[in-house]
Order: C-alpha cells, then sequence, then structure tokens
C-alpha cells in the first residue's frame, strides 16, 4: 500500500482508480459534507433568505400581503429617495465620515507596526497588549466614555482645558466636532489592532535580506524602506482594496450612539437613516430599496478597487 | 567613518521609535487610566473635574450601587448566557466548515466558497433580515441572539488557512490507521489546534459580550436584554443621572474581556491571520 498521495484515502485503496466515479467521490467525502451541514444551513437562512427577501425594494410591500402577494412597483422607491430633500446630505454625509475614517485610520496601523517593529521585544510585547486593549471595549461602553470624557461639566477634556484657562466645550453638540469625535476615537480604538495584520507580515521578512543591508552599510531607515516596506506591500494592498469596498458604508452602530439631536445635520448617514425608516417607522419597501442601493454601488467600489490594484500591482482579491 | 556616522543616526531613529511608541501608549492609555481612576473616586471630586489622573477621595460606592441595581444583573446574566451558548455555535458553524473546505479534494469545493463568500460582499440588508426573523418567528426570543451572528466567513477563511497550512502527513497516518474523518477531526487535528480555537473562541466571545445593535432590533422584552443594551440606556440615553455609577460599570462591564485577551494575544500574529485576509 502506498501512503503518498493518500490526500483522498478516506476511500479504499481499491476505489481510488475509479476517482473520475463522483457520487463514490461525493459518498467518500460524506463526513465532510456533514461539517459543512451547520455553516450551510445559517448562511442559507440568514444571508440568502433575505437577499431574496430584498424583492421587497421593489414592491409595496404590506406585512397582511406577505411577500408574493404585495404589488410591483418598480422603481418608486428609489425615485422618492432620490427626490427627498435630505437624500443628498445622506451620501455627503457617508462619504465625508468614511473618507475621513479612511485617511486617518489607513495609514497608521503601517507606521505602528514599521516603528514598533524597531523596539526590543519585551517593549513591543507590552506596547502591543496595551494598544489592542481598546479594540476590546464595547462601542457602548466607547460613547459613554467619550460622552462623559467630553462632558462640559465633569469630563476630564474640559477639566483640562479650563486648567490652561480656557472656556469648556460641550463637543457633543457641535456638529463641526461630530466627525472628527467619530473619526479619531474610531482610531484610538483599532489603530492597535489592525497593525496585527502587519506585524504578521513583517515576521516574514528575510534577515537574510537585513544582514547583506548592513554589510552594505544601509542604515536603519534605508533597510526598513527598502527591506520591510517591500515585504509587507502585498498585505497593504489587500489591506486597501478591503477597505476601499467599504468606502460606501458607514457601519449605524456606532454613529447611533454618538448621535443627537444637536449633530444630526451631519452625523445622519445612509445605514442610521435606513435603520429609523425601516424599524423605527416600518417604511420596509422604502428602506428596503435605500440599502440595496448602497449595497450595489458598495459592490462597485470593491470591484473597482480591485481590478486598479490588480493592473497597478498585480495583487488582487479575486 | 561611515559606520560609525550611520550607527548614529540609527541610535536616533531608534530613540525616535521609543519616544512615538511612548507618546501612543500615553494616548492610548489614559482614557482606559481616567475611567478606572475616576470608578473609584468620590463622586463629587469626578463632578468637579478634580479627577484628571488619579483617584482623588477613594470609594467603592459606585459599585456597590452597579450590584444592587437589578437591570444591570440581569443584563449580566443574560449577556454570560448568550456568550457562551453564541460561541459554542459559532465554534460548531465555523470551525469544522474552515476543515472541510481545506480538503482540497472535496468535490464542489470551489462553489461552495463562493456559497460563503458571497454574503461577505452582498447581503439582503437589515429590513429584509429583519421582516424573516419576524417570519419565521424568533423576534424577541432569546434563539436570535444567538443564531443572527452564527457563520461568519471571515474567521471561516482564518480556520481554512490554518487547516490548509497543517501538515498532511498527520491526517494521513490518523486515515490509514483506520479514523474516520470524524475521527481524524476530533481526536488528531483538534488538539494540535489551540492556538486557533484560542483565538477562535476570544473573537466570537467578545463579539457576543459587545454586541447591542441585534439586542435592540431583535428585543423587545427588557429581562432579556444584554448587558449591553442596559448599558446603552445608562451610558448614552440618559448620561447625567447615572454619573454615579457609570465608571464603575464600564469598568465592571469591559474588564473579563480586557483580562482574557492578553492570554491569547501570542496567537494573533503567530501565523493564524497570516495569508487569511486573502480569501
Amino acid at each position: 500500500m502506498k501512503t503518498q498521495s493518500s490526500l483522498s484515502a478516506v476511500s479504499l485503496p481499491k476505489c481510488r482508480r475509479k476517482r473520475q466515479n463522483l457520487r463514490l467521490n461525493i459518498w467518500n467525502h460524506r463526513f465532510y459534507y456533514l461539517m459543512l451541514l451547520p455553516a450551510f444551513v445559517a448562511v442559507l437562512v440568514f444571508s440568502y433568505f433575505p437577499m431574496y427577501g430584498v424583492q421587497i425594494a421593489f414592491k409595496d410591500y404590506k406585512g397582511s400581503l406577505g411577500l408574493a402577494g404585495s404589488p410591483w412597483v418598480g422603481i418608486k422607491y428609489f425615485r422618492d429617495f432620490f427626490q427627498s430633500y435630505n437624500c443628498w446630505t445622506l451620501i455627503k454625509n457617508t462619504f465625508a465620515l468614511s473618507i475621513y475614517s479612511f485617511l486617518a485610520g489607513f495609514p497608521i496601523p503601517i507606521l505602528i507596526a514599521l516603528l514598533l517593529n524597531e523596539v526590543s521585544v519585551r517593549y513591543k510585547r507590552f506596547a502591543q497588549t496595551a494598544l489592542y486593549a481598546p479594540h476590546f471595549i464595547s462601542l457602548v461602553v466607547l460613547a459613554g466614555m467619550i460622552i462623559a470624557m467630553l462632558s462640559p461639566s465633569i469630563g476630564s477634556i474640559n477639566a483640562i482645558i479650563k486648567m490652561f484657562g480656557g472656556q469648556s466645550i460641550y463637543f457633543m453638540s457641535k456638529p463641526s466636532a461630530f466627525r472628527h469625535i467619530y473619526v479619531w476615537s474610531g482610531v484610538w480604538q483599532d489603530a492597535g489592532w489592525n497593525s496585527v495584520i502587519y506585524f504578521a507580515a513583517l515576521s516574514a521578512v528575510d534577515p537574510q535580506l537585513h544582514e547583506a543591508a548592513i554589510m552594505d552599510g544601509a542604515s536603519k531607515l534605508q533597510r526598513i524602506w527598502h527591506i520591510n516596506i517591500p515585504t509587507i506591500l502585498p498585505t497593504i494592498v489587500i489591506m486597501f482594496i478591503l477597505t476601499a469596498g467599504q468606502l460606501a458604508t458607514v457601519g449605524q452602530e456606532k454613529v447611533l450612539l454618538l448621535q443627537n439631536d444637536l449633530n444630526l445635520d451631519v452625523s445622519e448617514v445612509i445605514s442610521t437613516y435606513v435603520y429609523k425608516r425601516g424599524i423605527l417607522h416600518a417604511n420596509y419597501s422604502f428602506s428596503t430599496a435605500i440599502g440595496l442601493m448602497n449595497n450595489v454601488v458598495n459592490v462597485v467600489f470593491l470591484l473597482i478597487a480591485n481590478w486598479i490594484s490588480g493592473k497597478v500591482s498585480e495583487t488582487s482579491l479575486f | 567613518m561611515t559606520a560609525t556616522r550611520d550607527s548614529a543616526s540609527d541610535r536616533h531613529f531608534r530613540s525616535f521609535c521609543y519616544v512615538f511608541i511612548t507618546i501612543l501608549l500615553l494616548f492610548v492609555m489614559y482614557p482606559l487610566l481616567y475611567v478606572f481612576s475616576a470608578s473609584v473616586s468620590d463622586p463629587a471630586m469626578v463632578a468637579s473635574g478634580k479627577v484628571i489622573l488619579l483617584p482623588k477621595g477613594f470609594t467603592l460606592e459606585g459599585y456597590r450601587r452597579v450590584f444592587q441595581d437589578k437591570n444591570i444583573l440581569t443584563g449580566y446574566a443574560n449577556t454570560i448566557f448568550y456568550t457562551v451558548v453564541g460561541t459554542l455555535i459559532n465554534l460548531i458553524t465555523t470551525v469544522p466548515a474552515g476543515y472541510a473546505l481545506a480538503r482540497r479534494t472535496l468535490p464542489g469545493r470551489r462553489l461552495l466558497t463562493v456559497y460563503f463568500m458571497i454574503p461577505m460582499y452582498f447581503s439582503g440588508g437589515l429590513i429584509p433580515t429583519f421582516l424573516l426573523v419576524n417570519q419565521i418567528g424568533l423576534y424577541n426570543t432569546r434563539a436570535i441572539m444567538v443564531l443572527i451572528y452564527a457563520f461568519n466567513m471571515y474567521y471561516c477563511i482564518i480556520c481554512r488557512t490554518f487547516f490548509d497550512s497543517m501538515p498532511k502527513e498527520m491526517e494521513e497516518a490518523a486515515i490509514i490507521d483506520g479514523c474516520t474523518p470524524f475521527q481524524t477531526f476530533f481526536r488528531v487535528i483538534l488538539p494540535l489546534s489551540k492556538a486557533l480555537i484560542g483565538v477562535m473562541v476570544l473573537f466570537f466571545a467578545v463579539e457576543q459580550w459587545n454586541t447591542y445593535f441585534a439586542a435592540m432590533i431583535y428585543l423587545r422584552d427588557q429581562d432579556k436584554y444584554p448587558l449591553q443594551l442596559v448599558l446603552r440606556k445608562i451610558l448614552v440615553l440618559e448620561q447625567t443621572s447615572a454619573e454615579m455609577l457609570s465608571n464603575a460599570i464600564i469598568v465592571v462591564s469591559s474588564l473579563p474581556v480586557l483580562i482574557i485577551y492578553p492570554f491569547v494575544q501570542k496567537y494573533f500574529e503567530q501565523g493564524v491571520m497570516i495569508g487569511s485576509v486573502k480569501g
């Protein structure tokens, strides 16, 4: 009996000769299909059934009539959205938040990984533990901390401002402060965590390259520039595609927590609007239409980012 | 000559790295230290802005109030339930699926991978999911809290990459010794996958522990609320009435997670993440 090539040795060696027999092959893998079954069912129910339900964007959905019984209305709800008075504000707010988050949040983790790679191992370990901590805090707690720390009466930030003789500022009610609060609290929470992937990539750097470069008299900065950065570049590109593919999305969870009546003009984004119109006001078809449109734009963004990076760097998702 | 000049500039750069990282650490740690200090300080000191870094007027009154609050305790119990059951379900759906998808001989492997990956990029959206949950009778049940995020393809890809990078010889040996794939998976593969399981448990548990949005949409009865939804009410919706216990409650709700992750931290980079971003 040969032991190599038994990747498919689930089957008896005798059967191996008939591997082209698909049915037998499937039968031999029955245990693996069974392992996939829970995932298959979960995705079918909670991902694919809702995709079927997305047709209510083109229907006038009434609960009493059901999905099939509700009448078709074509693109009525899409038109309604584009004719609504706040449509462009929503789009502008969404892109402002996501592009600002991207510009602030994308380079910092790379910088952290590159610089933290240069300090002693013990300090690096300690710094990593500390930098990852905010990632494990919930959004509710994060929002609670932001609100408390920025509070004009009890907040420590305002206490510091007052200590230096300034006036206390009610940050949460200033529309002009909302985007900065949202973005930089996000950087605070996730920049450290997002550097994990670059640490992993940096661990693949060949030490021999550094040794050779040192022999040739390269300085540390030169070695980072010519060895470390090129090594992690494919990872940077992949992360770039994934992030760029998300540019049309701003999740509702954090925005809803930081939103209040006073900053609504800049804090209302597409996802929060979908939530309010859909869940709170039961305008099911209308908000499904907005959500669907947002989703399609996302997919287009992802494909464009993937295509561009495939052209420029020969690294792409698919 | 040049060698010494270079090493001097290297030294400068090294010092710059230390300074940069230290300043970064101060920024990251400050809010956490502040909340902790405020939680054990005299509320009057906190309210008048006297607490800036270190505790002033030590008291555990805030913690006493937290543990007397019935809503918080119910929320805590609910969250523990959702986290334990939800994490188990997540593991059952995600880890074996990753193992099966790592098997290159599996007929239909590509098709199945596409099936699982499409929802990463395209989803029905909030409202169709909400209507579906209503339709199948899971609205306002505890079950929806542990089922709605039962499967996560991103984590499944991490599992698949991990199993794919395992040496194939062990599996082969087990199969030749007469193990069924189930036995191979449970007796040979899983005991060798402690790093992966540890990271997966952490990721799933943290997500279950920290989520509030699903609960806000799918739950109506207050006695089913997880901790985060109770916190939202206290910390975000009625900010002023709760200054007394708000810092203590932040500490009590975040501490379990903050204590656990350093134990798994060494696995974060250790190959678990490598190559996993790319689908």
